[in-house]
């Protein structure tokens, strides 16, 4: 189920703008690959690249190849969609639909998308879902209530529940605990563990120590100055990233000697 | 903390000027000032002969914001002054600007109820105009009701999916390159359209069936409805961008992360988020257009009789109802008792029939309007995104 993503001589631009240069990268099936580096330098973006993301901004394209399962999603015919379908995402700032119940969120990736489901297997799907996301326990006798209920941490596990229910084989998370508190972030952690298992994951952080908790391998994005395109300078195991990284720069980010 | 720091203000120097708790009055006192400003004012138009109680009120006012004001500024200091100047200053503005509308209301609603519920309750709302003629006692509006109900909802049907779609051509397509140019035109466009005089609207109505037709003399009320839409849809355009501007990107982006296709992200998640706003730019968009007069005069003209069809022949709305109406003037009443020529029922004379009936069509269009607020709000209401728990 899980995919191996062979990103090579990825090029993303806003407009003529090059924000991000040169990745050639292998990402390794059910593990965690954290990507960390300063503000700006693109990390975000090439995050959003693997699923096609990047181009819901207006002028944003990418130049280069990402194979998913042997598959280019950038060859001409692939349809954004169906890539979305298949790498999920989870953002930021956690973003539940404000007109829908808890279970409506869940199901929102078949809803949404005008498909029959039947009743129990619409009921087997979101608690299955929400047990993904170590959220049962807590909302299963208010399903019927409104998402936005929740607190910032469960309405963040809510969203990786919807992202789940869709059955991605990748899921890509974009600074996921950025806006929560550490005790949510450690729930979120905690399931980023058992979620390897069944998902390929990708995590933009800002925090190096959460990088350190919950990820196999790191990647560290730099920029050489503003208006410069961001590069991914190294990528290795992130015991070895945070104990003894062969490139300088990383070396100066991770120790705090930066700039 | 100890009772000697919190007994002291920390930093005195910040009380210079302005009073402390201690010296600041209760509001008894400003109403006394009021009393005092309001018998000054007594005594002066009384000196001038000529007391009124529109002047007291204005001249006492004036007064009042000198002498509240002053007596202020002795007793409690030059902040504190300040403060009760511009709060008389803004309770004073509050009543200017509720002196209209709640005239406006009163005079409707006590002028128009005469009618409505006399001499038989409600007959006005059941009756057409059919054989009333002269200061005859009777008569109704209910065509005049049909009339503005179905070229309201004519031109809301045609206005409603134009204005929509364009806003959301606007929103979620005019967003880069060469869509984004004609996206601005789009916007320079209905902006120009915002300030179409109505009766110009009319005429566009007018020209556009005469062409079609090559009748000069058609009058159909369809060619209202299109002229009203003319009025309508820039209006429902701009407010309904708004409200779809709102939408958080994070939305659409959540369903695009879950594999929708943008269509039906548009369709099930941002309309839907919308809805609630977009229901209240429509109803007021409607209520824009329910009281145009001068568009309708040229192209639905006037009829005493029930007409339903909207694509037949003249039919009669609510504001040119009340136009005729009120440019009648007073019924001459040649005797006591009039005979309607065709049911051959007798009644009263009344000279004042044409302004009653003129009052209680305005009172019957405001409360169309408010009936219709009131659905928008209830759906705006159970249709809104919940927060509770």
């Amino acid at each position: 189920m899980a995919q191996a993503i062979n990103v090579e001589d990825l090029n993303i631009y806003y407009s003529e703008f090059l924000a991000v240069e040169n990745v050639n990268v292998t990402i390794q099936p059910r593990s965690v690959t954290a990507l960390i580096g300063p503000s700006g330098c693109g990390k975000s973006t090439f995050l959003r690249t693997l699923n096609r993301m990047h181009e819901v901004i207006p002028g944003a394209y990418a130049t280069g190849s990402v194979e998913i399962e042997g598959a280019n999603i950038y060859a001409s015919g692939v349809d954004p969609v169906n890539v979305r379908r298949r790498v999920g995402m989870v953002f930021q700032k956690p973003n539940p639909f404000p007109t829908m119940t808890i279970r409506d969120n869940v199901l929102a990736g078949v809803k949404l998308n005008n498909q029959r489901i039947s009743r129990s297997t619409a009921d087997e799907l979101v608690e299955s879902s929400l047990r993904g996301a170590n959220l049962w326990e807590e909302v299963k006798d208010r399903l019927d209530k409104p998402g936005m209920g929740l607190s910032g941490g469960q309405q963040q596990r809510l969203c990786i529940a919807r992202a789940i229910a869709v059955k991605p084989e990748v899921i890509l998370m974009d600074e996921p605990c950025s806006a929560l508190d550490p005790i949510s972030t450690l729930a979120i952690e905690d399931l980023i563990h058992e979620m390897k298992q069944d998902f390929t994951i990708v995590i933009v952080t800002h925090n190096m120590q959460q990088a350190s908790r919950v990820s196999d391998r790191t990647g560290f994005f730099n920029i050489a100055g503003t208006g410069k395109p961001g590069h991914l300078i190294e990528i290795d195991e992130t015991e070895k990233m945070f104990t003894n990284p062969e490139n300088k720069q990383t070396e100066d980010y991770i120790s705090g000697r930066f700039g | 903390m100890s009772t000697t720091t919190t007994s002291k203000p920390t930093h005195p120097e910040l009380l210079t000027g302005s009073a402390t708790a201690e010296n600041r009055l209760p509001g008894w006192h400003m109403l006394l000032t009021a009393l005092a400003a309001i018998l000054l004012a007594v005594l002066i138009l009384a000196l001038f002969g000529s007391v009124s109680i529109g002047g007291v009120i204005v001249l006492g006012y004036g007064l009042h914001l000198v002498i509240g004001f002053l007596y202020s500024r002795v007793r409690e200091g030059r902040r504190w002054a300040a403060d009760r100047l511009v709060t008389m200053l803004v309770y004073g503005a509050f009543a200017v600007a509720m002196i209209p509308l709640i005239s406006l209301l009163w005079e409707v609603l006590h002028r128009g109820i005469i009618r409505i519920i006399g001499p038989i309750p409600l007959q006005f709302w059941t009756m057409d105009m059919a054989g009333v003629i002269g200061g005859m006692d009777t008569g109704g509006i209910s065509h005049a009701i049909v009339g503005t109900l179905l070229i309201t909802l004519g031109a809301t049907l045609i206005s409603v999916p134009i204005g929509l779609f364009t806003s959301i051509f606007l929103v979620e397509y005019a967003r880069y390159g060469a869509l984004k140019v004609l996206g601005r035109g789009v916007t320079f466009l209905v902006d120009v359209m915002t300030g179409i005089p109505s009766i110009v609207a009319g005429l566009f109505g007018l020209a556009l069936f005469i062409t079609i037709t090559n009748d000069p003399g058609i009058r159909i009320g369809l060619m209202g409805s299109v002229a009203l839409s003319v009025l309508m849809i820039p209006t429902v355009v701009r407010s309904s961008e708004e409200m779809l501007r709102l939408v958080p990107m994070e939305l659409r982006e959540a369903a695009y992360g879950l594999g929708v296709p943008k269509w039906l992200t548009i369709v099930r998640v941002v309309l839907r988020t919308a809805i609630a706003g977009l229901t209240t730019s429509v109803t007021l968009a409607i209520a824009r257009v329910i009281g145009e007069t001068a568009p309708l005069l040229l192209t639905v003209g006037s009829l005493p009789l029930m007409n339903a069809n909207l694509f037949e022949g003249r039919m009669q709305t609510l504001p040119t109802f009340i136009n005729s109406q009120y440019r009648s003037g007073n019924a001459v009443c040649n005797s006591d008792v009039m005979t309607n020529p065709i049911t051959q029922i007798d009644y009263a004379c009344s000279t004042t029939i044409n302004y009653d009936r003129a009052w209680a069509a305005a009172l019957t269009l405001i409360l169309i309007v408010m009936f219709l607020n009131v659905i928008a709000r209830l759906v705006s209401y159970y249709f809104s995104p919940k927060l509770g728990r």
